[in-house]
């Protein structure tokens, strides 16, 4: 992908409207439709997440899932409909997209100014196991090392909303398991409201609140967990909720 | 209506000449990822870089000592040292080299810097895109050198000339190889900013500007090697100073000797200044080489 002349530099015909304090709600959003070159991507999507509630967004491949997270990110503004999110949103990649020409604590402070988020970043960088990786070059870290860094960035802008779009997805199976416990443990000490995309069906059961799976554009399934935090995969419900988010996916459950 | 500027750029790279001299080379290193040479160190290194030259030099010794070529034609190399000994000792090899560098160096300032801006202007504003890409695009496909007649007349034969076509030759690697890099910043990069709340001079000064960095630094090396083959040309033209003047000079007395001691000099000259701007380049790119040293 290059960088078209355009792209820093024009500000886009809509963006999401920033709430100051939100009530009780981190995201609202109704009726969001976007389409490119006249194909409906997101047709009549409505959303609404609550002030630290952990949402899973499950969905096909091309089902849209990345462009409802753009739009919410602010990355994407030829969109029709409303969205309102909080004044501090933060977003986690794929890629970890660490600035290859920043050290580390420069990358976790991008964007932030001031003594208290360099103290901040300091502590995250600890928190997620990275103290001592500072000063490092982001080219020397490994995939889980970058993804840890980059959820240390999200953090330290202390999001009241964070967006992360399979943030696991190129790590492997055991570094994936670390990662989620990571990500629970962040999650249930800075309490923001979460968005997490993914592919995964279980990790989505394993770490939401509540799942919605997105299907050809359309919010198909809004479905809330009540599980205990902890032991999700040992719950007598695990594997009903996995069939059914399979058989909603499209997938026949092959766990028989 | 948004014009497809990319497009344009295509057709003229096809149209470009073949003149492959001064033709201005765009680094594709930049579109795929940098791969991790093996750079060898120590003695080793040494010996790898100088043994091309020193058996040059052998045959030189051989050649002239067993008379296989005329001393008229090329001068023995120890012929070549004394003439260089001589020039040394009056003075003159200082003098002419002093005004040389002089040269090179104001005009490497002036292009670098206006190569920059203008690739800056182009490369962030869609309006300075369009006024300056297209023409200077178009430009680049004409050997600089073309331009010494027009510049005699503009410019007269003093000192201005030389800086001025040095600065030319220069201005346009820097130029193209500057800007193709601020475009081909991953857009990735440019998400990231957003989402991280980095103004419009954040974005420019920590994504942008870093970004670029190496493209900037190719366009330099080109950029380099082009101001010593626009002054040599130029200083053999119409000059009463300059290294160039000297092996003019000297040519019209036959003293190929000192037209020999010439050349080595630009040789030096030219190595001594890639050497300092890779140098240059590996302090200011190490988060690149970061994984060759590993
Ligand atoms: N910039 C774009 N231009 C044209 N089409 C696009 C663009 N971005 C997305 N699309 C299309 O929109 C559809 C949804 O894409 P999106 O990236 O949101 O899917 P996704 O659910 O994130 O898929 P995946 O799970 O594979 O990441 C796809 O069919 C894609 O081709
Ligand atoms: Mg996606």
């Amino acid at each position: 992908m290059a960088l078209d002349a355009s792209v820093p530099l024009t500000t886009g015909t809509r963006t999401p409207e920033r709430v100051r304090e939100p009530a009780t709600h981190a995201v609202r959003a109704s009726k969001v439709n976007r389409s490119f070159d006249g194909r409906g991507v997101l047709e009549e999507v409505s959303l609404s997440i609550g002030n630290g509630e952990f949402v899973a967004l499950l969905g096909r491949s091309g089902s849209g899932k990345s462009t409802l997270l753009r739009i919410l990110a602010g990355l994407d503004s030829e969109y029709a409909g409303q969205v309102d999110v909080p004044e501090r949103v933060a977003v986690a990649f794929q890629d970890a997209r660490l600035l290859p020409w920043a050290r580390i604590l420069p990358n976790v402070t991008l964007g932030l100014r001031g003594q208290r988020a360099h103290k901040l970043a300091l502590e995250l960088l600890a928190e997620v196991g990275l103290a001592g990786k500072e000063k490092a070059w982001p080219k020397t870290l490994s995939g889980g090392e970058a993804q840890r860094a980059a959820l240390a960035r999200a953090l330290a802008r202390e999001p009241e909303l964070l967006l992360m779009d399979e943030p696991f997805g190129a790590l492997d199976a055991l570094t994936r398991i670390k990662m989620h416990r990571l990500l629970r443990r962040l999650f249930l000490r800075h309490r923001p409201a979460v968005l997490l995309v993914t592919h995964d069906v279980e990790e989505a059961i394993l770490l939401a609140d509540r799942i919605l799976v997105l299907t050809d554009g359309r919010l198909s399934l809004d479905l809330p967990i009540d599980l205990p935090a902890e032991g999700r995969r040992q719950a007598a419900t695990f594997r009903q909720l996995r069939a059914q988010l399979l058989t909603e996916l499209g997938v026949e459950d092959d766990d028989h | 209506m948004p014009i497809d500027l990319s497009s344009l750029r295509d057709l003229d790279r096809l149209a470009a000449p073949a003149d492959e001299a001064l033709r201005v080379g765009v680094d594709d290193r930049l579109a795929t990822p940098h791969r991790a040479r093996r750079r060898p160190r120590g003695l080793g290194f040494l010996v790898d870089k100088a043994l091309g030259p020193l058996l040059l030099l052998g045959v030189w010794f051989t050649a002239s000592g067993l008379g296989w070529v005329d001393s008229t034609t090329l001068p023995s190399p120890g012929q070549t040292w004394s003439a260089a000994h001589i020039l040394i000792a009056n003075g003159q090899l200082q003098e002419h080299l002093l005004i040389s560098l002089q040269r090179a160096a104001v005009g490497l300032v002036i292009g670098v810097t206006v190569g920059v801006l203008l690739a800056l202007l182009s490369g962030l504003s869609r309006v300075g895109e369009v006024l300056l890409d297209s023409n200077l695009q178009m430009l680049r496909s004409m050997p600089i050198l073309a331009l010494v007649p027009l510049a005699i007349v503009w410019f007269g034969i003093g000192e201005e000339i030389k800086v001025v076509l040095v600065a030319l030759g220069v201005m346009f690697p820097i130029y193209l190889n500057t800007h193709t890099a601020i475009r081909s910043v991953d857009a990735k990069y440019i998400d990231l900013a957003a989402t991280s709340g980095l103004g419009r001079i954040g974005l420019i000064r920590r994504v942008i500007l870093p970004g670029a960095l190496p493209g900037f630094f190719t366009g330099l090396r080109f950029s380099v090697a082009i101001a010593w083959l626009v002054l040599v040309v130029s200083e053999q033209i119409n000059a009463s100073s300059g290294i160039g003047y000297l092996m003019t000079q000297a040519r019209s007395i036959g003293q190929t000797d000192v037209i020999v001691v010439g050349l080595i000099v630009y040789a030096l000259l030219g190595l001594i200044s890639d050497t300092l701007v890779r140098f240059f380049e590996r302090r200011a790119l190490t988060w690149r080489s970061t994984l060759q040293s590993r």
